[in-house]
């Protein structure tokens, strides 16, 4: 799009084509319509105190960065707004000394640059391929911004839950809400099975009742689906968002939202609690995009709050030496100990499979859990290995089955595997997280492979003994000599059983 | 030369190794523009395909072939008011869910550089046609407005050819919802592109050309024979097209 610039404000081209807009039009134009890019200083209203605004307008935008394409209201209105000093036109690609830069998604990589002939602009228009799945950010798009008065709210009482906290979930409970009141970073870091959403329900009633507006951001789109009606549900009075690719939820305004990393992008200044769930997961921690989205969608004065069952080797350091807030939660919701892996050396298990053969130690101990009926969860380091290597397991079962990212019937699988009908399943890292399965055992075949970081062994481990009902259960890690991720996970696990005994969290000594 | 320079999968951004084979070593390497991944999961149309619409004839059962050609054409030809408006098309990938991810990204979203993964293919293709004119499908005003670029111009564009621009569009896109019949049976929404002067003196020299009209997608041809049907009407003598992808 293209504007002309009048004195003290941007007008866009397109009102112009309007003949009625263009009658009782007020403005003195002169010289030639530009692209917003090309606009030296983009002009700041003052707020027009006495505007009759659109609280509609107001919901949807507030803390919100959009292209104008994806805020729907007629440009006549938005344009009114920006007159008034509610709204303001931004640039979406801009330009400093290093070079150009992305205003949505901050990406500076010359490679995720694009040129095309625009129809809009009529110009060669520079785009940024990096945030692309959320539509076009060119040198002619203006991103718009609210900056009126934010929408007020406030639910007292708001939460529904008949629940009991542990005394370590009390804890941590307690330290999300001291954080959130004095608006510090904390780092949670709840073993697997921790029972982690509960945690966050007095904090989150707590900022509702005060009018901070929150956000729960994960990487996976899997935990907004599962988190989003939970949270719903015990906060029936309050309108929970969910973001994700794709989702309907888009032009809600939310006290609470529940939304995907990378849908963070479309945000800024907006939240007032920022709560990231599995930091550790791809790809937030992977990517820098995603961190730099978290920063630009909070507040400069807000909570930080992460949760992790496996924080990176520095983040463990820093809580350890008590150079990051840190409170560590050592044990289950229902008081067992952490299971500890075994290590099993079983040979070159990569040339083993190749010749088609299951190393020895690998072979016994799959027959001992198809001999005793237990399910197990066998984890290989690659695809092609583990599809090559499953005709070898249907020799001992045939409905053994295996399962990967790109596979279509992933769902349906693991519904088979919750439902008994899969007695042993062989799956890629893409089952580390999330999988509840209540009575399993699971096996790392190659465990020192590379893909095992040590984060990815202690959630594989965290898969056994979820339940109360069965709360322990074998976990083999087999390998061809040891790796440093699979003794740090060992480690790990060892301590926070040591702790949480030390700390009167668990029943017995194990 | 830089022999280490990084280079990027155009469609998922992973690092492509460079691959040295004999050929690149003796003819100089074609720079690959999407990594081996990628590459796989394009496919090309290969062998012996229906004669009209280039479906290759492995896809489809054997009853829905008559002769050197596929039902859907045949029912195509049966009818007066068709007969022989297309006369062939050729399409180079099969849309299987990886090329419409890669369109839908590229027409939808607006990915421009998209389309260069499909110029080589797209010029080796057109080596062997003989035509007079390369005309692409048009967009609405609007459309074209609210997409910034049309999609077939923009591969003409960077295949580096001429588009010569005869046609424009009447009537809005959106055709998603309608069944086939209301699709076969609705008005034309096709017509001369004649706006200025230039374009009426593109128009005079229709007469006894072949045409080769380029679009993205075949599906079920309807579009592209609504097309054709103008330009024959001009006086067009044939009818060529050439699609990225077939439905
Ligand atoms: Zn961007
Ligand atoms: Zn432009
Ligand atoms: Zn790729
Ligand atoms: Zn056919």
């Amino acid at each position: 799009m293209r504007f002309f610039e009048s004195e003290d404000v941007l007008v866009p081209e397109r009102l112009f084509r309007k003949g009625e807009f263009f009658a009782k039009s007020k403005y003195e134009i002169s010289g030639q319509a530009k692209r917003i890019f090309a606009v030296e200083k983009i002009p700041a209203q003052s707020l027009d105190q006495d505007f009759p605004y659109n609280r509609d307008l107001q919901r949807l935008l507030s803390g919100r960065v959009l292209l104008l394409e994806e805020v729907p209201f007629p440009l006549e209105s938005i344009h009114e707004h920006v007159e008034h000093g509610y709204i303001r036109y931004e640039k979406g690609i801009d330009v400093d000394r290093d070079g150009m830069y992305c205003r949505r998604c901050q990406n500076r990589e010359v490679h995720l640059f694009g040129r095309f002939h625009c129809a809009r602009c009529g110009e060669e228009c520079v785009y940024c391929r990096r945030c692309i799945m959320m539509g076009r950010v060119s040198q002619c798009s203006p991103l718009v911004r609210w900056t009126g008065p934010e929408p007020v709210f406030s639910y007292p009482d708001a939460l529904r839950w008949e629940g009991q906290l542990s005394i370590a979930q009390g804890e941590a409970a307690r330290r999300i809400v001291e954080a959130i009141e004095k608006k510090t970073d904390l780092l949670i870091w709840a073993v697997c099975g921790a029972g982690k959403t509960e945690m966050l329900f007095p904090g989150i009633a707590c900022a509702l009742q005060a009018g901070l507006r929150l956000a729960i951001a994960t990487p996976r789109t899997d935990v907004v689906l599962e988190l989003a009606p939970r949270l719903q549900q015990v906060f029936p009075d309050v309108p929970v968002a969910a973001l994700y690719a794709g989702s309907g939820d888009r032009y809600k305004f939310s006290p609470l939202t529940i939304t995907t990393t990378h849908q963070l992008l479309r945000f800024h200044d907006a939240f007032d609690v920022m709560i990231i769930d599995e930091v550790d997961a791809f790809p937030y921690a992977a990517d820098e995009m995603l961190q730099k989205a978290a920063e630009k969608a909070r507040k400069r004065n807000s909570a930080l709050i992460f949760l992790t069952a496996t924080p990176e080797e520095t983040w463990q350091r820093e809580c350890l030496t008590g150079k990051r807030n840190c409170y560590i939660l050592p044990a289950r919701f229902h008081q067992h100990p952490l299971p500890i892996p075994r290590f099993i050396w079983c040979g070159n298990w990569r040339k083993a499979l190749t010749k088609k053969r299951i190393p020895l130690p690998v072979r016994t101990w799959v027959q001992e859990r198809l001999a005793i009926e237990k399910q197990a969860l066998i984890f290989f380091p690659d695809v092609e290995l583990m599809e090559r290597t499953l005709p070898l397991f249907h020799e001992f079962h045939p409905d053994i089955a295996s399962v990967h990212a790109e596979d279509p019937e992933r769902k349906e699988k693991v519904q088979a595997m919750r439902e008994g009908r899969i007695p042993i399943l062989l799956t890629t890292t893409i089952l580390e997280r999330g999988v509840t399965i209540p009575n399993i055992d699971v096996a790392v075949v190659g465990a020192e492979d590379e893909t095992f970081t040590e984060s990815a062994l202690v959630q594989i481990a965290g898969r056994v003994g979820r339940s109360p009902a069965y709360p322990t259960g074998d976990i083999a890690f087999f390998h061809y000599g040891k790796s440093r991720a699979m003794v740090r996970a060992k480690e790990q696990l060892r301590r926070m059983n040591e702790e949480a005994l030390r700390r009167g969290l668990i029943d017995y000594d194990w | 030369m830089q022999i280490f320079e990084r280079k990027f999968c155009l469609y998922c951004q992973n690092e492509i190794r460079p691959l040295i084979t004999w050929e690149s070593l003796f003819l100089g390497p074609e720079e690959p523009l999407l990594c081996e991944q990628c590459t796989a999961k394009l496919e090309r149309i290969e062998g012996k395909t229906c004669r009209i619409c280039g479906r290759p004839f492995s896809k489809i059962d054997d009853s829905f072939k008559k002769g050197d050609i596929c039902l859907d054409c045949y029912r195509w030809e049966e009818n007066a008011a068709w007969r022989g408006v297309l006369t062939r098309n050729i399409s180079l990938y099969m849309y299987n869910d990886f090329l419409k991810d890669v369109l839908a990204r590229y027409k939808y979203r607006g990915d421009y550089e998209l389309v260069r993964i499909f110029v080589p293919e797209f010029n080796r293709t057109i080596a062997r046609i003989e035509y007079d004119f390369l005309v692409p499908i048009p967009l609405s005003a609007e459309r074209l407005y609210e997409r910034g670029f049309n999609q077939t111009e923009a591969l003409i564009q960077e295949a580096g050819r001429d588009a010569h621009p005869l046609l424009k569009r009447i009537h809005s896109e959106k055709q998603a919802k309608k069944s086939r019949s209301e699709r076969i049976q609705r008005p034309n929404v096709f017509t001369l592109n004649d706006t200025d002067e230039e374009k009426k003196a593109a128009l005079s020299e229709i007469e006894g050309k072949t045409i080769l009209l380029i679009d993205d997608i075949y599906t079920t041809g309807t579009t592209l024979r609504q097309a054709a049907t103008v330009l024959r009407q001009a006086g067009a003598e044939k009818v060529l097209s050439l699609t990225i992808a077939r439905g």
